[in-house]
């Protein structure tokens, strides 16, 4: 396993953005190939919410040692939107704490990579989720124990935004406002597309920064693919106290990949091999292929 | 209470909810790992007494059953023992996918406690009584089902329950219960445990029915028909040997419970006989239908749950 706990650093001490951009970039090949092979899941989520996880683990955000992936007092990240679990192996792979060529066995039988995160069977992977809306909840959980224990980690919570329209993540938002509970933050992965249309085309529940405050959350609203504001809410979340902290990120499906961004239907479709191709010269900017 | 052949006389006892509730606070003492998990229930429930000696382990998240397991998963992931509680209807039934992907599924330390459980709990009606829980409980893989029939039972399930390392389902009930078991009983889960001995018939029961199957057996002895009595205060792991015991020992088995016709303690006997040891089979049970508004004996009356009930079925068994 390899050991890559801290974050990579610019000669000026910050994290180093174009590193992590290079990173992200070539964490969308893993997950495009990954389910391209499997002939499975879900890339397209997975594409959206990449950049984000990768601040978080690889901008030294997220307080995890890949080699002690259960420490008492690690940070949590949850993936309630578990049907991104590509994009959580891909960047678990990244940091460490599963091997990179364990990602070829994407959803093969016998493999602790499934279609949806398993707690039980992968190291890193911090709440069984598939089911949608569960996650907060179960972040609120760990947030309590973490509390009590008197262990400064944070726990994060990942939800898709077609997600939010499960009534268990309110339930979930109004008790951790009443609990003032600061240790816990949510990021919303708000690419305004779910799986059978666009958000807006199913139940238009927008804005959702106004709602989140309306129940005394705390807010930051960002471009989810700009790495810099990205760990720049990060920080802020981070020194917020007596609330929890929510940072609504809008993100565009399938990021990266023009073809798959520009149609939500390929919401659960892998590429083709021959988009496979495309897709990555794409990503490299590098001329299409005939 | 071993094997006795002296008539049963009924004695209430507390509710097993007040057990269980006065348990729960003792054992805070002297196991720290415990936290509460309410659903704006805990004056009904009785964990409120948990709650006003440890106040700082005691969250009431209001009435958001789903969110309350969630949370109790995310404890229990943390090294808590959650005890996660509500009438047992609305944790069931209302929060059944949270406790079979965010429990179950991970196999968490969640103790889930439900109350006013069956149509004993009287003029509330039907929307607060489970009558489906053992069905949905044992349909959670990985999980231990237990039901106290009384209060000695109650106090030993709660330490059984907490020592128990995996999720576990309590199922409690409202009304003062006839006491079956000595004061200081334990309760060895996995175990059923036999209150009478013939050889005519195995009464099998759990809960308040049990109580109700003591009756029969000495209103049964008058008509010269010898039952077995069997508490099973754990439907799952189930106590195949002693079932088995009682199909060869007496090749009528009666099982009397609170709950619906289907999936609860009935199916899993018929499997287990049907699999070990088959023998005639018949059933005390609600059927397939909701009950209603009701004083708890009118309704037990009205419903078929009654020691006359539980008698009426024996001989017909026996006449097979
Ligand atoms: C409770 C539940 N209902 C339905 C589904 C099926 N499902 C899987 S992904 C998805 C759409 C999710 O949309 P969103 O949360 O916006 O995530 P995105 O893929 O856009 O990131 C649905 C409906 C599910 N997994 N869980
Ligand atoms: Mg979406």
């Amino acid at each position: 396993m390899v050991t890559r706990a801290s974050a990579p650093h610019a000669s000026d001490g910050g994290p180093d953005l174009v590193l992590l951009s290079s990173t992200a970039r070539r964490l969308r090949e893993d997950i495009i190939a990954m389910t391209t092979r499997a002939g499975s899941g879900h890339p397209s989520s997975s594409m959206s919410a990449i950049d984000i996880l990768v601040a978080l683990y690889k901008g030294g955000i997220l307080n995890l040692d890949p080699s002690h992936p259960s420490a008492p007092d690690r940070d949590r990240f949850i993936l309630s939107k578990g049907h991104a679990a590509p994009a959580l192996y891909a960047v678990l792979a990244e940091h460490g704490v599963i091997s990179h060529e364990s990602l070829d066995t994407l959803r093969v039988i016998g493999s602790p990579l499934e279609g949806h995160p398993n707690m039980r069977r992968l190291a890193g992977v911090e709440a069984s989720t598939g089911s949608l809306g569960q996650g907060l909840s179960i972040g609120l959980g760990h947030a309590f124990a973490g509390h009590l224990d008197g262990h400064g980690y944070r726990t994060y919570v990942m939800c898709g935004d077609g997600e939010m329209q499960e009534g268990q993540v309110w339930e979930a938002i109004m008790s951790a406002a009443h609990f003032n509970a600061d240790n816990l933050t949510l990021i919303v992965d708000h690419n305004g597309a779910q799986q059978s249309n666009l958000l807006p085309r199913v139940i238009d529940y927008r804005p959702l920064a106004a709602k989140l405050r309306a129940f005394e959350w705390h807010v930051e609203e960002i471009d989810g693919h700009d790495m810099p504001a990205i760990l720049k809410a990060f920080d802020s979340v981070r020194a917020v106290k007596g609330r929890p902290q929510a940072i609504v990120a809008h993100t565009v499906k399938g990021k990266g990949v023009s073809f798959v961004e520009a149609d939500w239907a390929y919401h659960g479709k892998p590429l083709t091999a021959s988009e496979q191709v495309r897709a990555f010269a794409e990503l490299r900017g590098e001329p299409a292929p005939h | 209470m071993s094997t006795s052949t002296t008539p049963f006389v009924v004695s209430l006892g507390a509710a097993t909810r007040d057990a269980f509730g006065i348990a729960l606070r003792d054992l805070g003492h002297s196991e720290p790992r415990i936290v509460v998990v309410d659903g704006d229930v805990a004056n009904s429930t009785r964990t409120e007494w948990f709650g006003q000696v440890f106040p700082d382990r005691f969250f009431n998240v209001g009435i958001a059953e789903s969110n309350m397991v969630g949370v109790a998963a995310g404890l229990a992931a943390s090294g808590k023992i959650p005890v996660v509680s509500s009438f047992a209807a609305f944790l069931l039934c209302n929060a059944y996918d949270q406790l079979r992907m965010s429990v179950a599924f991970p196999h968490l330390n969640v103790k889930v406690v439900g109350t006013h459980a069956g149509i004993s709990i009287g003029e509330d009606g039907p929307s607060q009584m489970a009558i489906e829980d053992f069905a949905l409980a044992c349909s959670l893989p990985g999980f231990t089902v237990i039901v106290p029939a009384d209060e000695a039972h109650a106090h030993a399930a709660v330490r059984a329950m907490i020592a128990h390392e995996g999720p576990v389902y309590l199922r409690l009930g409202r009304p003062k219960a006839p006491r079956v078991h000595e004061a200081g009983s334990t309760l060895e889960i996995g175990k059923a445990y036999q209150l009478r001995d013939g050889s005519d018939l195995t009464i099998v029961a759990c809960g308040l029915m049990t109580a109700a199957a003591l009756e029969a057996h000495d209103a049964l002895a008058a008509k010269g028909i010898h039952a077995r009595v069997l508490d099973f205060p754990t439907i799952r792991p189930l106590d195949v040997e002693a079932l088995v015991r009682a199909s060869r020992d007496t090749g009528h088995i009666l099982v009397a419970e609170e709950h619906l016709a289907h999936g609860g303690l009935g199916s899993v006997v018929a499997m287990a006989v049907g699999s070990h040891h088959p023998c005639k089979l018949g059933y005390v049970n609600l059927g397939n239908r909701f009950a209603e508004s009701g004083t708890p004996e009118a309704l037990m009356e009205t419903y078929g749950l009654t020691a006359p009930h539980v008698v009426e079925a024996a001989v017909k068994l026996v006449a097979k």
